[in-house]
């Protein structure tokens, strides 16, 4: 037999240590992967557009939260109530004085009692507009700042000295129900998100391990033969990315869908409210950037339970 | 440890045990020397493959020390095996080829692993398997060849990298003798390139095929050693030879 033919320039072109992951089509052909033809990219979907869901649910709540507090958050409503509507009418006129001379009031406006009783006709109907049924007298004021406790008090003590029997409110107070609720379904939305991110990442770790698992004797061969860890890991991270990066697309493009056709559905309502909770531009590009975030988690996740399985090994 | 600078593996003391089972090698005490040709006999079940799968790094002793290439293995943290891996040329007793991979793929493997770039990699495989005589079966698969041509593809895979010691687990167990032969001419061409090799058979025939060896004799787990020539730290530089 003769010699073996070592080509002389390929021991120095051999790195002594520490040599770089495989190539492309190296690593494809070292772990040939099922891609795509497994449930997990559609797993990796589902969540993600459940994620997208509840994050524009989230976010949406969140604007409309926001934009109903910065509404509110500087009017307040006098209340004169007066049986004598020719009282309750000097009154309000005096309040308005008393008002208008506070600094901290940028405007006012005395409601019309047509328009008190175009209100009360739904509940009241065709008696809203009896004399019979004193309506209290309601002053909307806009302060200059956020009506809080202290500018409240203030008012009420100006009042209290010239229209006795006055009552101030804050419109944000009457609300704070409704925010309370609004948190929670944020809260929920948040939670929501949380439980789908763990799901997911479960999904990846038993994908990884699954792969690991039918793929155990390769990876043995390449341990034998002086592969790294990292050289093992990225193989099986080029799979879970690629699969991770069609699941998030798919589910964003489902979870989108379904965000826009609600969007619509709401609108219809005509609701003033219920507007306030569109979604923007950045909140579009929050949801957009959910399927970057699924594929970071998943890259994370497979790289975690692929150099643990190897650790297990010498 | 009794090292001496140059020696390419120092078993000292070594002992082996499977979890809770008796040990299957015991105080396996001895030294390889570069560039020496090894065979390592003994029965069916005398600890043959697990004392080389303690040369190819596969396995921590329960015991002892071992040094590889002037360097403590038993403290060598796990990240660094791969270094000293790639020193080392193995031909496992199943070939272990990587199914799905070609004949070329196969033995381009240690190379890949070791970085270099695929524009390198055609010239040397081809000319490997040439030397084993598969250059017409450099696309097949392993389930596509014979266990003749497994074997030379496992072989090919070894030496490709030049390694500075190549492990062989009894690898003319497959083969006809004409095979047989041919195999140890191709391991003594690798040796007198300066390669160590270590060759486990328990063909006692084979043994007489190249003089120049060294044999290294397993009894129940223990290295019996009727000459004197494996004792640790060894009597002479160099064991006795075969013939001797």
């Amino acid at each position: 037999m003769s010699t073996p033919p070592f080509a002389t320039e390929l021991a120095d072109s051999t790195p002594a240590k520490a040599p770089g992951p495989l190539k492309g089509s190296a690593a494809a052909l070292l772990v040939p992967q099922a891609r795509l033809s497994g449930p997990i990219p559609w797993v990796i979907a589902i969540m993600i557009a459940l994620v997208v869901i509840a994050a524009a649910g989230g976010l949406a709540l969140n604007n409309l939260t926001s934009n109903a507090r910065a509404e509110l958050s500087g009017a307040v409503t006098i209340q004169i109530t007066e049986a004598n509507e020719t009282l309750r009418k000097q009154k309000a006129a005096t309040a308005a004085e008393v008002l208008t001379a506070q600094d901290i009031v940028a405007s006012l406006r005395v409601v019309p009692e047509e328009e008190l009783d175009e209100m009360l006709r739904p509940w009241l109907g065709d008696g809203a507009g009896s004399q019979d049924l004193p309506i209290p007298a309601l002053i909307d004021v806009q302060l200059s700042s956020a009506s809080g406790p202290a500018e409240i008090a203030r008012l009420q003590a100006a009042l209290d000295a010239d229209v006795p029997g006055a009552r101030v409110d804050a419109q944000s107070e009457w609300l704070q129900p409704v925010y309370s609720a609004l948190s929670s379904l944020q809260y929920l939305a948040l939670a929501l998100i949380a439980l789908l991110t763990f799901a997911c990442a479960a999904a990846v770790w038993l994908a990884a391990r699954s792969a690991f698992s039918n793929h155990r004797e390769t990876v043995e061969i390449m341990h034998l033969l002086g592969g790294t860890d990292a050289q093992i890991t990225r193989i099986f991270q080029r799979s879970v990315v690629r699969d991770a990066a069609f699941g998030g697309l798919v589910g964003l493009g489902l979870g989108a869908g379904a965000v826009w056709l609600l969007g619509r559905q709401f609108a219809a309502l005509d609701s003033g409210m219920v507007a306030g909770g569109v979604l923007g531009m950045s909140d579009w590009i929050i949801i957009a950037l959910i399927p970057l975030a699924g594929v970071a988690l998943a890259l994370v996740t497979g790289r975690y339970t692929i150099l643990m399985a190897l650790r297990r090994m010498l | 440890m009794n090292e001496r600078a140059g020696d390419t593996v120092n078993f000292d003391n070594v002992g082996l045990r499977y979890g809770t089972e008796p040990e299957v090698l015991s105080d396996l005490s001895f030294t390889l020397f570069p560039g020496s040709f090894y065979f390592l006999t003994g029965a069916s079940g005398a600890g043959k493959t697990s004392l080389l799968k303690l040369l190819y790094l596969a396995q921590r002793p329960s015991r002892g020390g071992i040094r590889m290439f002037g360097k403590d293995m038993i403290t060598l943290p796990r990240e660094q095996l791969p270094t000293y891996r790639r020193r080392l040329g193995v031909v496992f007793q199943d070939f272990r080829l990587v199914k799905h991979l070609t004949a070329f793929d196969n033995v381009a493997l240690p190379l890949r692993l070791a970085g270099v770039p695929e524009s390198e990699l055609q010239k040397p495989v081809d000319d490997m398997l040439d030397w084993v005589g598969l250059s017409h079966r450099v696309k097949a698969r392993p389930a596509t060849m014979s266990g003749g041509e497994q074997q030379r593809v496992a072989i090919a895979r070894a030496v490709i990298g030049r390694p500075d010691m190549l492990i062989a687990d009894e690898p003319t167990g497959n083969v006809d003798p004409e095979m047989a032969l041919k195999l140890l001419r191709l391991f003594e061409a690798l040796n007198r390139l300066g390669t160590t090799v270590v060759v486990a058979t328990h063909d006692v025939h084979l043994l007489k095929k190249v003089p120049e060896s060294l044999i290294m004799r397993l009894n129940k787990g223990r290295l019996t050693d009727p000459t004197g020539a494996l004792k640790f730290p060894p009597r002479s530089t160099r064991p006795m030879r075969a013939g001797q």
